[in-house]
Protein backbone atom coordinates (compact mmCIF):
# COMPACT_ATOMS: atom_id res chain seq x y z
CA UNK A 1 0.00 0.00 0.00
CA UNK A 2 1.42 3.33 -0.98
CA UNK A 3 -0.05 5.19 1.98
CA UNK A 4 -2.81 7.74 2.12
CA UNK A 5 -3.90 10.61 -0.04
CA UNK A 6 -6.03 13.68 0.54
CA UNK A 7 -9.68 13.09 -0.23
CA UNK A 8 -12.13 15.97 -0.48
CA UNK A 9 -15.83 15.82 -1.20
CA UNK A 10 -17.17 19.28 -1.99
CA UNK A 11 -20.77 20.23 -2.62
CA UNK A 12 -21.80 23.67 -3.90
CA UNK A 13 -22.84 24.58 -0.39
CA UNK A 14 -19.84 23.40 1.62
CA UNK A 15 -16.96 20.99 2.03
CA UNK A 16 -18.57 17.74 3.14
CA UNK A 17 -15.61 15.48 3.73
CA UNK A 18 -11.93 16.24 3.97
CA UNK A 19 -9.86 13.28 5.16
CA UNK A 20 -6.71 11.33 4.46
CA UNK A 21 -8.07 8.25 2.76
CA UNK A 22 -6.54 4.89 1.97
CA UNK A 23 -8.83 4.06 -0.88
CA UNK A 24 -11.91 5.55 -2.53
CA UNK A 25 -14.09 3.78 -5.05
CA UNK A 26 -15.66 6.32 -7.40
CA UNK A 27 -18.61 5.75 -9.74
CA UNK A 28 -17.17 7.30 -12.90
CA UNK A 29 -19.20 7.97 -16.02
CA UNK A 30 -17.30 5.26 -17.83
CA UNK A 31 -17.40 2.75 -14.98
CA UNK A 32 -16.38 2.50 -11.35
CA UNK A 33 -12.74 3.02 -10.46
CA UNK A 34 -10.76 2.80 -7.27
CA UNK A 35 -8.31 5.54 -6.34
CA UNK A 36 -5.21 4.73 -4.31
CA UNK A 37 -2.35 7.03 -3.46
CA UNK A 38 -0.23 7.72 -6.51
CA UNK A 39 -3.03 7.38 -9.02
CA UNK A 40 -2.34 8.80 -12.46
CA UNK A 41 -3.84 12.29 -12.81
CA UNK A 42 -7.14 12.39 -14.56
CA UNK A 43 -10.51 14.10 -14.62
CA UNK A 44 -13.84 12.43 -15.17
CA UNK A 45 -17.51 13.10 -14.85
CA UNK A 46 -19.52 10.98 -12.44
CA UNK A 47 -22.72 9.08 -12.78
CA UNK A 48 -25.02 8.95 -9.74
CA UNK A 49 -23.82 6.23 -7.41
CA UNK A 50 -22.13 5.38 -4.16
CA UNK A 51 -18.63 6.39 -3.13
CA UNK A 52 -16.83 3.87 -0.94
CA UNK A 53 -14.38 5.70 1.26
CA UNK A 54 -11.81 3.75 3.23
CA UNK A 55 -9.97 6.00 5.67
CA UNK A 56 -7.96 4.83 8.66
CA UNK A 57 -9.78 1.48 8.82
CA UNK A 58 -13.20 3.18 8.89
CA UNK A 59 -15.51 2.72 5.96
CA UNK A 60 -17.99 5.33 4.77
CA UNK A 61 -20.48 5.15 1.99
CA UNK A 62 -21.67 8.35 0.38
CA UNK A 63 -24.31 8.68 -2.29
CA UNK A 64 -23.44 11.31 -4.90
CA UNK A 65 -25.72 12.70 -7.56
CA UNK A 66 -23.75 13.81 -10.60
CA UNK A 67 -20.56 15.80 -10.45
CA UNK A 68 -16.97 15.27 -11.42
CA UNK A 69 -13.76 13.99 -9.94
CA UNK A 70 -10.26 15.35 -10.22
CA UNK A 71 -7.53 12.85 -9.45
CA UNK A 72 -3.91 13.72 -8.70
CA UNK A 73 -1.22 11.40 -7.31
CA UNK A 74 -1.60 12.96 -3.87
CA UNK A 75 -5.19 14.14 -3.98
CA UNK A 76 -8.73 13.30 -4.97
CA UNK A 77 -11.29 16.06 -5.23
CA UNK A 78 -14.90 15.28 -5.95
CA UNK A 79 -17.26 18.09 -6.80
CA UNK A 80 -20.73 16.68 -6.30
CA UNK A 81 -23.95 18.46 -6.90
CA UNK A 82 -25.61 16.65 -4.02
CA UNK A 83 -24.29 14.07 -1.60
CA UNK A 84 -25.72 12.05 1.27
CA UNK A 85 -24.02 9.83 3.78
CA UNK A 86 -25.68 6.48 3.21
CA UNK A 87 -25.73 5.56 6.90
CA UNK A 88 -27.46 8.81 7.75
CA UNK A 89 -30.17 8.50 5.14
CA UNK A 90 -33.58 8.02 6.71
CA UNK A 91 -36.33 6.09 4.92
CA UNK A 92 -38.10 9.42 4.38
CA UNK A 93 -35.12 10.90 2.53
CA UNK A 94 -34.68 7.74 0.49
CA UNK A 95 -38.33 7.71 -0.49
CA UNK A 96 -38.21 11.38 -1.48
CA UNK A 97 -35.06 10.98 -3.55
CA UNK A 98 -36.39 7.81 -5.12
CA UNK A 99 -39.60 9.40 -6.30
CA UNK A 100 -37.65 12.39 -7.64
CA UNK A 101 -35.28 10.06 -9.48
CA UNK A 102 -38.14 8.04 -10.92
CA UNK A 103 -39.75 11.23 -12.16
CA UNK A 104 -36.43 12.17 -13.79
CA UNK A 105 -36.23 8.77 -15.40
CA UNK A 106 -39.70 9.11 -16.83
CA UNK A 107 -38.90 12.60 -18.13
CA UNK A 108 -35.43 11.78 -19.49
CA UNK A 109 -35.15 12.86 -23.09
CA UNK A 110 -31.81 11.50 -24.24
CA UNK A 111 -29.75 8.41 -23.53
CA UNK A 112 -27.31 10.11 -21.20
CA UNK A 113 -30.03 11.57 -18.99
CA UNK A 114 -31.86 8.27 -19.01
CA UNK A 115 -28.89 6.18 -17.97
CA UNK A 116 -27.97 8.66 -15.24
CA UNK A 117 -31.48 8.64 -13.82
CA UNK A 118 -31.63 4.87 -14.19
CA UNK A 119 -28.46 4.25 -12.20
CA UNK A 120 -29.64 6.63 -9.48
CA UNK A 121 -32.95 4.78 -9.20
CA UNK A 122 -31.17 1.43 -8.98
CA UNK A 123 -28.76 2.69 -6.37
CA UNK A 124 -31.55 4.13 -4.25
CA UNK A 125 -33.56 0.89 -4.47
CA UNK A 126 -30.54 -1.05 -3.29
CA UNK A 127 -30.03 1.31 -0.35
CA UNK A 128 -33.67 1.21 0.66
CA UNK A 129 -33.69 -2.60 0.44
CA UNK A 130 -30.71 -2.71 2.73
CA UNK A 131 -32.23 -0.21 5.14
CA UNK A 132 -35.48 -2.11 5.37
CA UNK B 1 -47.03 76.10 18.40
CA UNK B 2 -47.47 72.44 19.20
CA UNK B 3 -48.90 71.74 22.58
CA UNK B 4 -46.94 69.82 25.18
CA UNK B 5 -49.15 66.79 24.68
CA UNK B 6 -48.46 66.78 20.95
CA UNK B 7 -44.75 66.90 21.57
CA UNK B 8 -44.92 64.05 24.06
CA UNK B 9 -46.75 61.98 21.48
CA UNK B 10 -44.19 62.86 18.85
CA UNK B 11 -41.31 61.78 21.07
CA UNK B 12 -43.05 58.52 21.91
CA UNK B 13 -43.60 57.76 18.24
CA UNK B 14 -39.97 58.42 17.30
CA UNK B 15 -38.89 56.20 20.17
CA UNK B 16 -41.12 53.41 18.89
CA UNK B 17 -39.61 53.76 15.42
CA UNK B 18 -36.14 53.68 16.88
CA UNK B 19 -36.94 50.43 18.64
CA UNK B 20 -38.05 48.89 15.36
CA UNK B 21 -34.97 49.99 13.43
CA UNK B 22 -32.75 48.83 16.25
CA UNK B 23 -34.39 45.40 16.20
CA UNK B 24 -34.06 45.20 12.41
CA UNK B 25 -30.41 46.07 12.67
CA UNK B 26 -29.78 43.28 15.14
CA UNK B 27 -31.72 40.76 13.09
CA UNK B 28 -29.77 41.79 9.99
CA UNK B 29 -26.49 41.38 11.88
CA UNK B 30 -27.40 37.83 12.85
CA UNK B 31 -28.56 36.98 9.35
CA UNK B 32 -25.46 38.57 7.88
CA UNK B 33 -23.24 36.25 9.84
CA UNK B 34 -25.11 33.24 8.51
CA UNK B 35 -25.09 34.56 4.96
CA UNK B 36 -21.38 35.24 5.17
CA UNK B 37 -20.73 31.71 6.39
CA UNK B 38 -22.79 30.30 3.55
CA UNK B 39 -20.87 32.38 1.02
CA UNK B 40 -17.60 31.31 2.52
CA UNK B 41 -18.34 27.60 2.57
CA UNK B 42 -19.48 27.74 -1.04
CA UNK B 43 -16.12 29.10 -2.11
CA UNK B 44 -14.09 25.84 -2.35
CA UNK B 45 -16.48 24.38 -4.91
CA UNK B 46 -16.38 27.46 -7.10
CA UNK B 47 -12.61 27.68 -6.86
CA UNK B 48 -12.01 24.07 -7.88
CA UNK B 49 -14.52 24.50 -10.67
CA UNK B 50 -12.74 27.63 -11.91
CA UNK B 51 -9.40 25.87 -11.81
CA UNK B 52 -10.47 22.86 -13.84
CA UNK B 53 -12.45 24.99 -16.25
CA UNK B 54 -9.58 27.38 -16.85
CA UNK B 55 -7.27 24.51 -17.64
CA UNK B 56 -9.71 22.85 -19.96
CA UNK B 57 -10.65 26.02 -21.75
CA UNK B 58 -7.03 26.91 -22.45
CA UNK B 59 -6.71 23.59 -24.22
CA UNK B 60 -9.59 24.06 -26.57
CA UNK B 61 -7.68 25.08 -29.63
CA UNK B 62 -10.33 24.65 -32.23
CA UNK B 63 -12.77 27.50 -31.68
CA UNK B 64 -15.30 26.18 -34.11
CA UNK B 65 -15.97 22.92 -32.39
CA UNK B 66 -15.82 24.48 -28.93
CA UNK B 67 -19.07 24.45 -26.95
CA UNK B 68 -21.30 27.45 -27.50
CA UNK B 69 -21.48 28.09 -23.79
CA UNK B 70 -17.78 28.90 -23.94
CA UNK B 71 -17.37 30.82 -27.18
CA UNK B 72 -20.91 32.02 -27.73
CA UNK B 73 -23.09 31.30 -30.73
CA UNK B 74 -21.37 33.86 -32.90
CA UNK B 75 -24.06 36.48 -32.52
CA UNK B 76 -24.35 39.49 -30.28
CA UNK B 77 -27.88 40.65 -30.94
CA UNK B 78 -30.15 39.53 -28.14
CA UNK B 79 -28.97 40.18 -24.61
CA UNK B 80 -30.45 38.55 -21.55
CA UNK B 81 -30.00 40.50 -18.33
CA UNK B 82 -30.46 38.43 -15.22
CA UNK B 83 -31.12 40.92 -12.45
CA UNK B 84 -30.82 39.59 -8.93
CA UNK B 85 -32.27 41.64 -6.11
CA UNK B 86 -33.79 41.13 -2.69
CA UNK B 87 -37.32 40.24 -1.78
CA UNK B 88 -37.60 43.04 0.72
CA UNK B 89 -36.76 46.70 0.96
CA UNK B 90 -35.46 48.83 3.81
CA UNK B 91 -31.89 47.93 3.00
CA UNK B 92 -30.45 51.25 1.89
CA UNK B 93 -29.43 51.57 -1.72
CA UNK B 94 -29.00 47.84 -2.22
CA UNK B 95 -31.88 47.13 -4.59
CA UNK B 96 -31.82 50.46 -6.38
CA UNK B 97 -28.08 50.25 -7.04
CA UNK B 98 -28.40 46.90 -8.78
CA UNK B 99 -31.43 48.08 -10.71
CA UNK B 100 -29.59 51.27 -11.68
CA UNK B 101 -26.63 49.37 -13.10
CA UNK B 102 -28.90 47.04 -15.03
CA UNK B 103 -30.94 49.97 -16.31
CA UNK B 104 -27.88 51.84 -17.56
CA UNK B 105 -26.59 48.79 -19.39
CA UNK B 106 -29.99 48.04 -20.86
CA UNK B 107 -30.27 51.59 -22.17
CA UNK B 108 -26.78 51.40 -23.64
CA UNK B 109 -27.61 48.12 -25.39
CA UNK B 110 -30.86 49.53 -26.72
CA UNK B 111 -29.00 52.57 -28.03
CA UNK B 112 -26.76 50.22 -29.99
CA UNK B 113 -29.84 48.65 -31.50
CA UNK B 114 -29.64 45.40 -29.58
CA UNK B 115 -32.60 43.51 -28.20
CA UNK B 116 -32.82 43.33 -24.45
CA UNK B 117 -34.58 40.65 -22.46
CA UNK B 118 -34.79 40.73 -18.71
CA UNK B 119 -35.00 37.91 -16.23
CA UNK B 120 -35.56 39.16 -12.71
CA UNK B 121 -34.75 37.19 -9.62
CA UNK B 122 -36.30 38.73 -6.54
CA UNK B 123 -39.33 40.96 -6.26
CA UNK B 124 -37.70 44.34 -5.74
CA UNK B 125 -35.77 44.36 -9.00
CA UNK B 126 -38.89 43.46 -10.94
CA UNK B 127 -40.79 46.26 -9.23
CA UNK B 128 -38.26 48.94 -10.04
CA UNK B 129 -37.61 47.90 -13.64
CA UNK B 130 -41.16 47.11 -14.63
CA UNK B 131 -42.22 50.62 -15.57
CA UNK B 132 -39.38 51.15 -18.00
CA UNK B 133 -38.70 47.66 -19.31
CA UNK B 134 -41.92 45.82 -18.53
CA UNK B 135 -42.20 44.64 -22.11
CA UNK B 136 -38.72 43.09 -22.02
CA UNK B 137 -39.48 40.81 -19.08
CA UNK B 138 -39.23 37.20 -20.14
CA UNK B 139 -38.96 35.33 -16.87
CA UNK B 140 -39.06 35.95 -13.19
CA UNK B 141 -38.23 33.94 -10.11
CA UNK B 142 -39.10 35.06 -6.62
CA UNK B 143 -37.85 33.61 -3.40
CA UNK B 144 -40.58 34.90 -1.18
CA UNK B 145 -40.70 32.91 2.03
CA UNK B 146 -37.46 31.06 1.28
CA UNK B 147 -35.46 30.93 4.48
CA UNK B 148 -32.20 29.37 3.40
CA UNK B 149 -31.03 29.50 -0.17
CA UNK B 150 -29.66 26.24 -1.46
CA UNK B 151 -28.16 25.00 -4.65
CA UNK B 152 -31.48 23.76 -5.99
CA UNK B 153 -32.66 27.35 -6.27
CA UNK B 154 -29.67 28.23 -8.43
CA UNK B 155 -30.14 25.03 -10.41
CA UNK B 156 -33.74 25.98 -11.14
CA UNK B 157 -32.69 29.35 -12.56
CA UNK B 158 -29.81 27.78 -14.46
CA UNK B 159 -32.11 25.23 -16.10
CA UNK B 160 -34.42 27.99 -17.32
CA UNK B 161 -31.50 30.05 -18.64
CA UNK B 162 -29.88 27.08 -20.37
CA UNK B 163 -33.20 26.08 -21.86
CA UNK B 164 -33.63 29.55 -23.29
CA UNK B 165 -30.09 29.55 -24.64
CA UNK B 166 -30.55 26.22 -26.35
CA UNK B 167 -33.80 27.41 -27.85
CA UNK B 168 -31.89 30.38 -29.28
CA UNK B 169 -33.84 32.95 -27.30
CA UNK B 170 -30.75 35.02 -26.56
CA UNK B 171 -27.07 35.29 -27.50
CA UNK B 172 -25.40 36.80 -24.47
CA UNK B 173 -26.40 36.50 -20.82
CA UNK B 174 -25.19 38.85 -18.11
CA UNK B 175 -25.79 38.49 -14.43
CA UNK B 176 -26.39 41.53 -12.21
CA UNK B 177 -25.86 41.15 -8.52
CA UNK B 178 -24.19 42.90 -5.64
CA UNK B 179 -20.75 41.75 -4.71
CA UNK B 180 -20.11 41.53 -1.00
CA UNK B 181 -16.90 43.43 -0.29
CA UNK B 182 -17.43 44.04 3.39
CA UNK B 183 -20.21 44.85 5.81
CA UNK B 184 -20.14 48.50 4.78
CA UNK B 185 -19.25 48.09 1.11
CA UNK B 186 -21.32 46.27 -1.47
CA UNK B 187 -20.61 46.74 -5.12
CA UNK B 188 -23.22 46.17 -7.81
CA UNK B 189 -21.55 44.00 -10.42
CA UNK B 190 -22.25 42.76 -13.92
CA UNK B 191 -20.90 39.32 -14.72
CA UNK B 192 -21.05 37.79 -18.16
CA UNK B 193 -22.50 34.33 -17.83
CA UNK B 194 -22.87 33.11 -21.41
CA UNK B 195 -20.46 32.91 -23.20
CA UNK B 196 -18.55 32.00 -20.08
CA UNK B 197 -15.84 34.31 -18.83
CA UNK B 198 -13.03 31.90 -18.08
CA UNK B 199 -10.59 32.89 -15.36
CA UNK B 200 -6.97 32.99 -16.41
CA UNK B 201 -4.71 30.25 -15.16
CA UNK B 202 -2.67 32.12 -12.60
CA UNK B 203 -0.54 29.40 -11.16
CA UNK B 204 2.14 28.33 -13.57
CA UNK B 205 2.59 25.09 -11.65
CA UNK B 206 -1.07 24.20 -11.97
CA UNK B 207 -0.83 24.76 -15.67
CA UNK B 208 1.90 22.24 -16.23
CA UNK B 209 0.37 19.80 -13.78
CA UNK B 210 -2.91 19.81 -15.63
CA UNK B 211 -1.23 19.20 -18.94
CA UNK B 212 -0.82 15.56 -17.99
CA UNK B 213 -4.40 14.99 -16.91
CA UNK B 214 -6.38 12.46 -18.80
CA UNK B 215 -10.03 13.00 -19.43
CA UNK B 216 -12.87 10.59 -19.38
CA UNK B 217 -15.07 10.26 -21.39
CA UNK B 218 -13.31 12.97 -23.46
CA UNK B 219 -12.12 16.53 -23.04
CA UNK B 220 -15.02 17.93 -25.02
CA UNK B 221 -17.61 16.04 -23.05
CA UNK B 222 -16.11 16.93 -19.70
CA UNK B 223 -15.88 20.56 -20.78
CA UNK B 224 -19.48 20.61 -22.00
CA UNK B 225 -20.65 19.12 -18.73
CA UNK B 226 -18.57 21.53 -16.69
CA UNK B 227 -19.79 24.58 -18.56
CA UNK B 228 -23.40 23.73 -17.78
CA UNK B 229 -22.48 23.24 -14.16
CA UNK B 230 -20.56 26.49 -14.21
CA UNK B 231 -23.72 28.42 -15.03
CA UNK B 232 -25.51 27.17 -11.95
CA UNK B 233 -22.40 27.60 -9.82
CA UNK B 234 -22.06 31.23 -10.86
CA UNK B 235 -25.75 31.82 -10.26
CA UNK B 236 -25.45 30.23 -6.85
CA UNK B 237 -22.49 32.44 -6.06
CA UNK B 238 -24.52 35.46 -7.15
CA UNK B 239 -27.41 34.45 -4.91
CA UNK B 240 -25.18 33.98 -1.89
CA UNK B 241 -23.22 37.18 -2.42
CA UNK B 242 -26.48 39.02 -2.87
CA UNK B 243 -27.91 37.58 0.33
CA UNK B 244 -24.85 38.67 2.29
CA UNK B 245 -24.85 42.10 0.65
CA UNK B 246 -28.52 42.60 1.36
CA UNK B 247 -28.08 41.93 5.05
CA UNK B 248 -24.95 44.06 5.24
CA UNK B 249 -26.71 46.88 3.48
CA UNK B 250 -29.74 46.59 5.72
CA UNK B 251 -27.58 46.54 8.78
CA UNK B 252 -25.84 49.81 7.97
CA UNK B 253 -29.07 51.42 6.79
CA UNK B 254 -30.81 50.50 10.02
CA UNK B 255 -27.82 51.59 12.04
CA UNK B 256 -28.10 55.02 10.44
CA UNK B 257 -31.82 55.12 11.00
CA UNK B 258 -31.38 54.25 14.67
CA UNK B 259 -28.82 56.98 15.10
CA UNK B 260 -30.98 59.54 13.31
CA UNK B 261 -33.91 58.64 15.50
CA UNK B 262 -31.69 59.14 18.56
CA UNK B 263 -30.67 62.60 17.36
CA UNK B 264 -34.26 63.46 16.69
CA UNK B 265 -35.35 62.35 20.14
CA UNK B 266 -32.65 64.52 21.74
CA UNK B 267 -33.72 67.55 19.79
CA UNK B 268 -37.39 67.01 20.51
CA UNK B 269 -36.72 66.46 24.20
CA UNK B 270 -34.82 69.74 24.47
CA UNK B 271 -37.59 71.54 22.68
CA UNK B 272 -40.17 69.90 24.91
CA UNK B 273 -38.33 70.91 28.11
CA UNK B 274 -37.91 74.51 26.95
CA UNK B 275 -41.58 74.73 26.16
CA UNK B 276 -42.49 73.26 29.53
CA UNK B 277 -40.25 75.71 31.36
CA UNK B 278 -41.61 78.61 29.36
CA UNK B 279 -45.12 77.59 30.36
CA UNK B 280 -44.15 77.43 34.03
CA UNK B 281 -42.46 80.82 33.87
CA UNK B 282 -45.48 82.29 32.19
CA UNK B 283 -47.79 80.98 34.87
CA UNK B 284 -45.54 82.33 37.62
CA UNK B 285 -45.47 85.75 36.03
CA UNK B 286 -49.26 85.70 35.81
CA UNK B 287 -49.58 84.80 39.50
CA UNK B 288 -47.03 87.37 40.62
CA UNK B 289 -48.43 90.19 38.55
CA UNK B 290 -51.89 89.23 39.77
CA UNK B 291 -50.70 89.47 43.38
CA UNK B 292 -49.00 92.83 42.71
CA UNK B 293 -52.12 94.30 41.24
CA UNK B 294 -54.01 93.81 44.48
Amino acid sequence: MAGTFKFELVSPERVLISVDADQVVVPGAGGDFAVLAGHAPFITTLRPGVLDVLAGGAKRRVLVKSGFAEVDPSRLTILAQAAYDVDEMTPAIIARELSAAEADLAAAKDDAAQSAADSLVNELRRISAKAA
Amino acid sequence: MASLKDMRNRIASVKATQKITKAMQMVAAAKLRRAQEAAQSARPYAERMDGVLANLASKVADKKSAPQLLVGNGKDQVHLLIVMTAERGLCGGFNSNIAKLARQDAQKLLAYGKTVKIYTVGRKGADSLRREFGKSFVERTDFQGVKQLNFDHAQGIANKVLGMFEAGDFDVATLYFSEFKSVIAQKPTALQLIPAKIPEVKDEGAKTASAVHEYEPSEEEVLGDLLRRNVSTQLFRGLLENAASEQGSRMSAMDNATRNAGDMINKLTIKYNRQRQANITKELIEIISGAEAL
